[in-house]
């Protein structure tokens, strides 16, 4: 019985000892998280503690995903051949909707051959699943996925889905990694208004529906339904992603600039299956001078000569560069 | 025999506790997930207070914020305060009927959440929404069905053993 060791315990408290060894560990946990919000060493000592700590998110998500497998598994004929309808009919509906993207990108090829601007995208991507989510009042919003440094995932790889940019991937383990989406207080993703092309910073505020906008200026022109897309810039994400739709523009709070929300394109609250992309962006700076730039020679060769189009920029540049001795 | 059962019971309530506080639920039920390691705690503190020294909980609270992945330290901060004064109240808290032991867990959750919003407050988070503060009630309606199952295990090792 346990007993005996309670009678020895006064009835109020050990007094003086055990309040001094309250404030020792509470002075220890008010440094450790001081030096957590500002410090780096201590995420690589949570990325190392996150191999240990890894099968515990697996046994924690395996009641969910047992859930599922039953659902799969109990439900009844009449179910099954009714999804079997519905699916064969969305397959037909999908294999017409390919023939056409197949057709309208063939044309595509033919048209940037054609003008030969910039070679085809050619993205090498990896199916990932999403294998934990959580979204607490203050947690970062991340998900996590089925992938990790075996299969040669590295930080700062973008994520996207069907619909458009989700986010990019923060830490990663050996089988597992985390993504820290878009609408993340702490990220921010350079875009450009695709009918403007005005540039700006798209900002995560924590909730997974909204975006924000801050800090346009008041004379740009910028209205809802306007599309953003990634603008490449920075370096981390890749050009002409879709990134969101502004919903409603107004005024910020000192009246100085405009701020705009909008509404993410991908589904940040519902994806099962996205993709990481393994092409990064350009890296930061100019791009390498372009060898041929026009319509191919036999189709140029009748209307006006190409040269003009290399001529202009030298007389923009030497300005600049005797501007600023 | 029995030390050895007592403390598998005893591990065993915790890394359940773990589990279930990183299981993934629907987003509606996310607010209602009540802190399990805290209600877990108060148990064993009330029941056997020589197995939970401040120590302990701030080292679980460390192992808590690793695998939960917010601020390090936080969450040793609160489990710390609460271990605190469920220790220094102990004595009362052990001989109080089930609905005041429920209403003292409520409060103790409650405070657990003040604190838990002034380390974020000075960190300069906003405020968060009001489902922050479902869970405590939460917890409360977990708190006898808790209290009564440990019991009730822990029972039946003593039985087992004579």
């Amino acid at each position: 019985m346990a007993i005996p060791a309670n009678n020895t315990a006064p009835l109020f408290g050990e007094g003086a000892s055990s309040t001094l060894r309250l404030v020792v560990y509470l002075v220890i946990a008010v440094a450790l998280m001081i030096a957590d919000r500002r410090g780096d060493w201590l995420e690589r000592f949570r990325a190392a503690a996150g191999t240990f700590i890894e099968p515990i998110y697996r046994l924690a998500a395996a009641p969910s995903e047992l859930a599922r497998d039953a659902r799969v598994a109990l439900a009844d004929r009449r179910v099954l051949t009714e999804q079997n309808a519905e699916l064969s009919r969305q397959l037909l509906l999908a294999q017409t909707r390919l023939r056409r993207v197949e057709a309208v990108q063939e044309q595509n090829q033919r048209l940037q051959e054609l003008l030969s601007v910039q070679k085809t995208l050619g993205l090498s991507v990896q199916l990932a699943k999403v294998i934990d989510v959580d979204f607490g009042p203050y947690r970062r919003n991340t998900i996590m996925l089925d992938l990790g440094s075996d299969n040669g995932i590295k930080i700062g790889q973008p994520v996207i889905d069907a619909r458009g940019l989700l986010g990019q991937i923060v830490e990663v383990r050996p089988r597992s990694c985390t993504v820290l989406l878009i609408s993340d207080k702490s990220h921010a993703v350079p875009v450009r208004i695709e009918r403007t092309g005005l540039r700006t910073i798209v900002r995560g505020n924590g909730t997974l529906d909204t975006l924000d906008l801050p800090n346009i200026p008041i004379s740009a022109d910028i209205k809802p339904g306007d599309k953003l897309v990634t603008s490449g810039l920075g370096g981390r994400f890749p050009a002409d992603f879709p990134v969101g739709v502004v919903r409603s523009v107004g005024n910020d709070s000192t009246g100085m600039f405009a701020a705009a929300k909008a509404t993410p394109d991908a589904t940040l609250d519902r994806s099962a299956e996205v993709l990481v992309l393994h092409e990064l962006a350009n890296p930061v700076g100019p791009p390498a001078q372009a060898e041929e730039f026009g319509p191919p020679a036999a189709l140029a060769g009748s209307d006006e000569p190409a040269p003009p189009a290399t001529t202009p920029p030298a007389p923009v540049e030497d300005p600049a560069k005797q501007g600023e001795p | 025999m029995r030390v050895r059962g007592l403390n598998w019971l005893f591990l065993g309530g915790i890394v359940a506790s773990f589990v279930l506080q990183l299981m993934p639920l629907p987003a509606v039920l996310l607010p209602f997930k009540p802190y399990w390691l805290a209600l877990v705690l108060i148990y064993w503190m009330i029941e056997l207070p020589e197995k939970v020294p401040l120590g302990l909980c701030f080292a679980l609270g460390i192992v808590a914020d690793l695998v939960g992945g917010e601020v390090l330290g936080e969450q040793a901060m609160r489990l710390c305060i609460l271990c605190f004064i469920v220790l220094r109240f102990r004595s009362r808290l052990r001989f109080f009927p089930m609905w005041q032991q429920t209403l003292a867990v409520f409060a103790l959750l409650l405070n657990d959440r003040i604190v838990y919003l002034m380390v974020h407050a000075i960190a300069g988070d906003p405020p968060p929404d009001l489902d922050f503060w479902f869970a405590p009630v939460a917890g409360m309606l977990a708190w006898p069905w808790l209290f009564l199952l440990l019991d009730d295990l822990r029972a039946r090792l003593r039985a087992g053993d004579t």
